[in-house]
């Protein structure tokens, strides 16, 4: 796996801090996102859906949520409200005080499989956001996309197209994509679903140091417990539809994480926790396959 | 891990050889080259079937063989009257075609991003779309004052629905992540549309323009058979062939046929290369 490299020159951006700076006190530009009684359904009067039931939610500043629920319990729901794709059809969702009302690039996604442009190389992608607004241009903007390109290891890869690209190479430049932007928040939907089990806990491991670097908000969508546990802060679990938070778990493991505190019983009792909560919200509506057979899936997954 | 073996692909010495040397190397042009030959071989033995041996074979026995096809050739490159039917037909290709771009392309990205647009004008469009060009014909010669009008526009009407239908189901069908992605970062519906919606449908249009490219050379054809060749003074490959054939030469209409095959090849591999040139991404295997 390439490491990312360290630029001594680059001071764009506010010097990325320690782990241990950072718990300390939360810092201006980490950001805070609520979710207040947010309600959001589809379809008409004779066939309405309600996915989202009165969800109230905290993204606390530089902590890592994640969020975990049986599929098709509205997570992906959830990310568009947060993105602003969708709006909410009762309730407010508020960062840092104002009112979210539409996309922004205070709030950035990385979608699941792939998003990137399939016609543009890497480094177009990287700079498509601001290049389109402006705020960043000339050497600057070459300067940054070049130490994010760097960062995520794909220096070499800078001039080819997604497709050429391995999955977990696309998921880093995504990742790159989204940091350019600077964002507030960033919101992960599960981002690492489709990639083999190596490349998936490489790239865990690497979003993990991103994270623990300069921790950003983040919100990270998953229905792998095992992911969500290694990740997290703040552990979320849904409940059926409609979701509400059926659970919130502080996961405190110690940080800069490895894979090796998985196996502490410390974290398989936080796995059990979590399997018990999820395994009932399974079971009150087994007549939804749907919800039965993600449970399913998350389950068969942790286990593995 | 995948990245290390692209790596070591991507920096791998490339092999220089000659055009020449690299053509008679690769199996898959000395395949084609002998199907051509062993083909070429069955039908001369097939058309002269009836003079070898007292009979003659079904539907074979009836063409002229290659012999005589490439002798008629010989004799029909010399005239000039042939080169002019190449260029008639290639005109009238050439104005069908790009009209049928320059209205189909613009109109198919109106009807993908405008809800209005399409409930208004796709309807008609749906009733029009299934009637084949050649029915057009009537109708156009007594729509347009001349016939090469009237040719053109058939010809037109046959790329213009395949573009259009391309056109349409390519920029509905891009992913919805993307137009999301961009609009997190900020763009504009103009940039959603030149950045996204444009580049999206590319390959779509390409493919439409593939595929109408082959139905302009099928209806220039029928229509310049129809027509009388119009008022130029080669009439088209089409009117070409049926003068042949009027005037008892089957060679000749063998030769037009194979022109035929020859100008669309052409055809197509500009739309191919200009596919390639313009989609660098779609390039890569």
């Amino acid at each position: 796996m390439a490491t990312a490299k360290k630029k001594p020159a680059a001071k764009k951006r506010p010097a990325p801090e320690t782990a241990k700076t950072a718990k300390a006190g939360i810092r201006s530009d980490q950001s805070r996102l609520e979710l207040k009684n947010v309600s959001k359904g589809y379809g008409d009067e004779w066939d309405f859906e309600q996915v989202l039931g009165n969800l109230s939610l905290e993204l606390e500043p530089g902590k890592l949520t994640v969020v975990v629920g049986p599929s098709g319990c509205g997570k992906s729901t959830l990310v568009n409200l947060i993105a602003g794709f969708e709006k909410p059809d009762t309730g407010e969702i508020v960062l840092d005080g104002s009112k979210v009302t539409g996309p922004g690039k205070d709030r950035m996604v990385v979608f699941q499989e792939t998003a990137l442009m399939p016609w543009q190389t890497t480094y177009q992608n990287i700079v498509f956001g601001p290049k389109l607004r402006g705020d960043l241009t000339g050497q600057a903007l070459h300067d940054e996309a070049v130490r994010l390109i760097e960062k995520v290891g794909l220096a070499e890869f800078r001039d080819k197209y997604p497709l050429q690209l391995s999955g977990g190479m696309q998921r880093r430049a995504e990742l790159a994509r989204a940091l350019i932007n600077d964002p507030r928040i960033m919101i992960m939907d599960e981002p690492f679903r489709g990639l083999d089990a190596m490349s998936r806990e490489l790239m865990q491991e690497f979003f993990l140091k991103i994270f623990e670097e300069n921790r950003r908000t983040q919100v990270f969508v998953t229905s792998e417990i095992e992911e969500a546990i290694f990740l997290a802060d703040r552990l979320v679990i849904l409940s059926n539809k409609p979701a509400e938070v059926r659970k919130i778990i502080d996961i405190d493991l110690p940080r800069p994480r490895d894979f090796t505190m998985m196996s502490s019983p410390e974290a398989y009792r936080y796995k059990r926790e979590a399997m018990e909560i999820l395994h009932e919200e399974a079971m009150k509506s087994f007549v939804d396959q749907a919800g039965a057979s993600g449970f399913m899936e998350a389950y068969s997954k942790a286990n593995a | 891990m995948t990245e290390m073996a692209q790596t070591s692909h991507d920096t791998m010495p490339v092999k220089r050889r000659s055009r020449l040397s690299k053509a008679l190397g690769n199996k898959k042009l000395v395949r084609g080259f002998t199907a051509i030959c062993v083909f070429l071989l069955f039908w001369e033995i097939g058309a002269r079937w009836e003079g070898w041996f007292g009979y003659a074979l079904p539907w074979i026995g009836l063409i002229p063989p290659p012999s005589a096809v490439a002798a008629a050739a010989t004799e029909v490159v010399t005239k000039v009257g042939y080169w002019l039917s190449w260029v008639d037909s290639f005109k009238r290709v050439m104005v069908g075609f790009l009209v049928a771009q320059l209205l189909g392309i613009p109109f198919g990205l109106a009807l993908a991003v405008n809800k209005y647009f399409r409930g208004i004008f796709f309807p008609p469009f749906e009733i029009l779309r299934p009637i084949p060009p050649l029915a057009w014909v009537p109708a156009s010669l007594i729509f347009w004052p001349t016939n090469e009008m009237s040719i053109a526009f058939v010809t037109f009407l046959g790329a213009f629905f395949t573009v259009v239908i391309n056109v349409l189901g390519g920029a509905r069908a891009i992913d919805v992540r993307y137009l999301r992605a961009a609009q997190s970062m900020g763009a504009s519906q103009w940039h959603l549309f030149s950045k996204i919606i444009l580049p999206g449908t590319l390959p779509s249009i390409f493919t439409g323009a593939a595929v109408g490219m082959g139905i302009t050379w099928e209806v220039v054809l029928a229509a310049e058979m129809i027509s009388g060749g119009g008022t130029q003074a080669g009439g088209g490959l089409g009117f070409f062939i049926w003068n042949s054939f009027m005037g008892g030469s089957l060679e000749q209409v063998v030769v037009g046929m194979i022109s035929i095959g020859i100008a669309g090849y052409l055809c197509s591999s500009a739309v191919r290369m200009l596919g390639d040139h313009f989609m660098p991404w779609r390039r890569l295997f």
